[in-house]
């Protein structure tokens, strides 16, 4: 066994870094860094710096415009873009379509939509969960009716992330009735410009506009925007859901978060001490350390051992479960960590040019809102629960 | 970044295996477990044989291993069968003997010709490495003991004691810690010899006016001793890792054949849950022994707080395991019949031996504090 990394690997990890230090605009990471709201030409930007270099869609394969990495490469980015307070490269579009695309797709699907994710000329997003499906996805109601060259599309989808943004929609929508309920589902490409596609935010708890609803009445869909074949659009949801997973331990991100984390806590102060020094304290931050570090190197173990892209399913299940922990409990520790000072929420605190008095101490402004809106990492992505329920099917084989 | 082991090593821990399964079955285990030395000269000459004792040292001593990984290869066939035979001992004594100099002790070591036990941990803090009490005085060209050693692996059966004392000049005890080999093995003290819980035997030490000899130089062993536990837990973590596997696949094996309310109660997702937690918690316990072994040959804070997180992990994870697995096995994971108990026995009590989960977590932090 070798855990280290090679000459060639650390060779490319200082170019990753002298891309991030030349490239990654210090207005945007400092807006990471510090806990901001990040706008969507933020991201566009972001998208289009890395798309320059090729390293967008850093897992697609070369000839439709990814780099070649290797998983250590893809680690070894990840890892680093997170700690340079790099944005999260939102995944609809190049995570979660382009791989579908990539291995669904027809050859004209392929050539008009692949370079438009990767130009940015078109901003995805997930039209899977329903307001009856969301643990029990394959129950989704969504209908497309075949007329003529077109789907007529009826039904609604809930939790849309960022579908404010977006100009496209993939969507999981029900073509039969007929046999079991996965067997009647397709997968289909929607412009949310068609009438008749209406969007309505949802807010969440921690004030936040992040996911959506969005209704369909009577939208009309070209029939070539059906990937694949009709009625197997599971296979392809299943697909594009390993792959979800596979990046869903965020490491890097993990990694970075803790960084700041430990930061606040030899920062604050609690009676006399740093609080990085109450034993208590000490305790669930070793917990968590050693946790992060198991699943590290977890996460590199079942990367190698699938190859290229997607992750074996029990395991996959596995990083989602203790990477969603892992992330939760960090920020739990930071909201801890602020005493009395997790209370005050000014919201415009968290936007960028923001010129009052802060509150607390600097880092304390996007705690506790990171911390409520992390409460949602269990549950999508199919919920820890769900993920269970899949790892015990892959392992007991009943 | 290879997750794979070499060749060598895995063909060492397959053939390992083979000879494990066809010659120490859990009944011929529990046999050897419970006869009064509470292991088996036997087995141990035939292991040494297949190379097993030779994998845990290095090239300079006689070895051919000696490695985190060649450790962990071993110990993680060896959980996999409970063996009892003093492998921990003889891989924490050797390593000590090889860095004091001791070459010819060592060789006898390895070719499993003397067994040689390790006593360090007192019982008023059994933990902490460098909280030695016991005492060495000068006596002509030899040295006088006196302190008691807690539970030591196979004591009364060992050929040989290595012990550590606080070396006295002038009736002030040196600050660091020093080993000495006691003169005639165990016969010189008074050894309070038992059976443990989970199979072999072990024994409380009292010297009083022992006499035993130096090994290497005066007040210079605590940074081996440090590396040969560290050895020690990379050790125990992969015996751990091989309980682990095998009490996840009984386990498995009864969910899927157990029928309750017409069912397999693996059907129930009470028990999926449980499960599913439990196969996740053996791979974080594993990558943690992965990391542990990986850095036992860096340097030390490196070393110390990879081995600290593993053994925490594998405190922490094994018990979780071993009751989750009982739990599960319902009424018959209660009977000495089944093999299972025996390895929930084993699993639960590595986590009392060099060092708790408690323990570990304090040391990790204090650590990475001090760094």
């Amino acid at each position: 066994m070798i855990l280290t990394f090679t000459p060639e690997e650390e060779a490319f990890r200082e170019e990753v870094r002298g891309f991030l230090k030349e490239k990654l605009p210090a207005r945007i990471s400092e807006k990471v860094r510090t806990g901001k709201r990040l706008t969507k030409a933020d991201h566009e930007e972001w998208h289009s710096l890395l798309n320059e270099r090729r390293w967008y869609a850093n897992h697609w394969p070369v000839e439709h415009g990814g780099p070649g990495w290797t998983i250590p490469q893809r680690h070894i980015f990840e890892i680093e873009a997170a700690a340079a307070h790099a944005p999260s490269i939102i995944p609809f579009g190049v995570s979660m379509l382009g791989p579908v695309l990539i291995k669904y797709g027809s050859e004209e699907q392929k050539k008009y939509w692949l370079p438009r994710i990767l130009d940015g000329s078109d901003w995805w997003c997930q039209g899977y969960s329903e307001p009856g499906a969301g643990s029990d996805l394959a129950s989704l109601k969504c209908a497309a009716v075949r007329d003529g060259d077109h789907y007529v599309v009826n039904g609604q989808k809930t939790w849309t992330t960022l579908g404010q943004h977006a100009n496209m929609i993939f969507c999981l929508v029900r073509t039969s009735s007929e046999g079991k309920k996965q067997e009647g589902i397709s997968f289909l490409l929607v412009d949310m410009n068609t009438p008749g596609v209406e969007v309505r935010p949802i807010t969440l708890l921690d004030g936040e506009h992040e996911v959506n609803e969005v209704f369909f009445t009577d939208v009309r869909v070209p029939v070539e925007n059906l990937v694949g074949e009709e009625n197997k659009g599971w296979t392809y949801a299943k697909y594009l859901l390993t792959y979800e997973r596979s990046n869903i331990a965020d490491v890097g991100k993990s990694v970075a978060a803790f960084a700041h984390l430990r930061h606040i806590v030899e920062t604050q102060q609690r009676g006399g001490r740093r609080l990085a020094d109450d034993p208590l304290f000490a305790a669930r931050m070793a917990r968590l350390e050693i946790d992060l570090d198991n699943m590290r190197t977890t996460n590199l173990r079942v990367l190698a051992a699938a190859g290229e892209g997607t992750a074996p399913v029990a395991e996959s299940s596995m990083l989602k479960i203790r990477g969603t922990e892992i992330r939760q409990e960090i920020t739990n520790l930071a909201r801890r960590a602020l005493g009395p000072y997790a209370q005050p929420f000014v919201s415009e605190a968290l936007d960028e040019g923001f010129k009052g008095e802060p509150v607390g101490p600097d880092y304390a402004a996007p705690i506790a809102v990171e911390y409520f809106n992390n409460r949602k990492l269990s549950i999508f992505g199919g919920s820890n629960e769900v993920q269970r329920e899949i790892i015990t099917k892959a392992i007991l084989e009943l | 970044m290879d997750f794979q082991h070499s060749e060598d090593r895995q063909m060492l821990a397959d053939s390992l295996g083979r000879y494990l399964q066809q010659q120490y079955p859990i009944d011929v285990r529990n046999g050897i477990s419970a006869s009064d030395a509470g292991w088996s000269r036997d087995k141990w000459n035939e292991l040494a044989e297949l190379g097993v004792i030779g994998a845990l040292f290095d090239e300079r001593v006689g070895g051919y291993g000696g490695t985190g990984f060649d450790i962990a290869v071993v110990f993680e066939q060896l959980g996999r069968a409970l063996v009892v035979e003093p492998f921990l001992s003889t891989l924490m004594a050797g390593r000590l003997l090889a860095a004091m100099g001791e070459t010819a002790l060592v060789e006898q070591v390895i070719a499993g010709e003397r067994v040689v036990a390790f006593a360090h941990s007192e019982a008023h803090n059994p933990y902490d490495l460098a909280d030695i009490a016991t005492t060495a005085s000068p006596s002509g060209d030899r040295w006088l003991l006196k302190g008691g050693k807690a539970v030591v692996p196979q004591l009364a059966s060992a050929d040989e004691l290595i012990v550590s004392a606080h070396a006295q000049r002038d009736g002030e005890a040196d600050a660091a810690v020093s080993l000495f080999r006691l003169d005639g093995g165990s016969a010189q003290a008074r050894v309070q010899d038992y059976p443990m819980v989970d199979g072999g035997r072990g024994g409380d030490l009292w010297l009083d006016q022992t006499p035993a000899s130096l090994v290497g130089g005066q007040g210079e062993a605590y940074p081996a001793i440090e590396e040969a536990v560290a050895a020690g837990i990379v050790a125990l973590c992969w015996e751990a890792v091989g309980v682990m596997d095998v009490i996840r696949d009984a386990t498995l094996d009864y969910l899927r054949t157990r029928k309750q309310f017409g069912v397999a109660i693996g059907k129930f997702q009470a028990l999926q849950h449980r499960m599913a937690t439990v196969a996740l918690e053996i791979e974080q316990a594993r990558s943690a022994a992965i990391n542990a072994a990986d850095a036992l040959g860096g340097d030390r804070d490196r070393r110390e707080r990879a081995v600290s997180a593993a053994k925490y992990t594998i405190g922490r994870v094994g018990t979780l395991v071993a009751e989750e697995a009982i739990q599960m096995h319902g009424g018959i994971g209660m009977t000495e019949e089944l093999p299972l108990s025996h390895y929930a026995k084993r699993l639960t009590m590595i986590g009392h031996q060099l060092g708790d989960e408690d323990h570990h977590l304090a040391r990790y932090s204090a650590i990475g504090r001090a760094a």
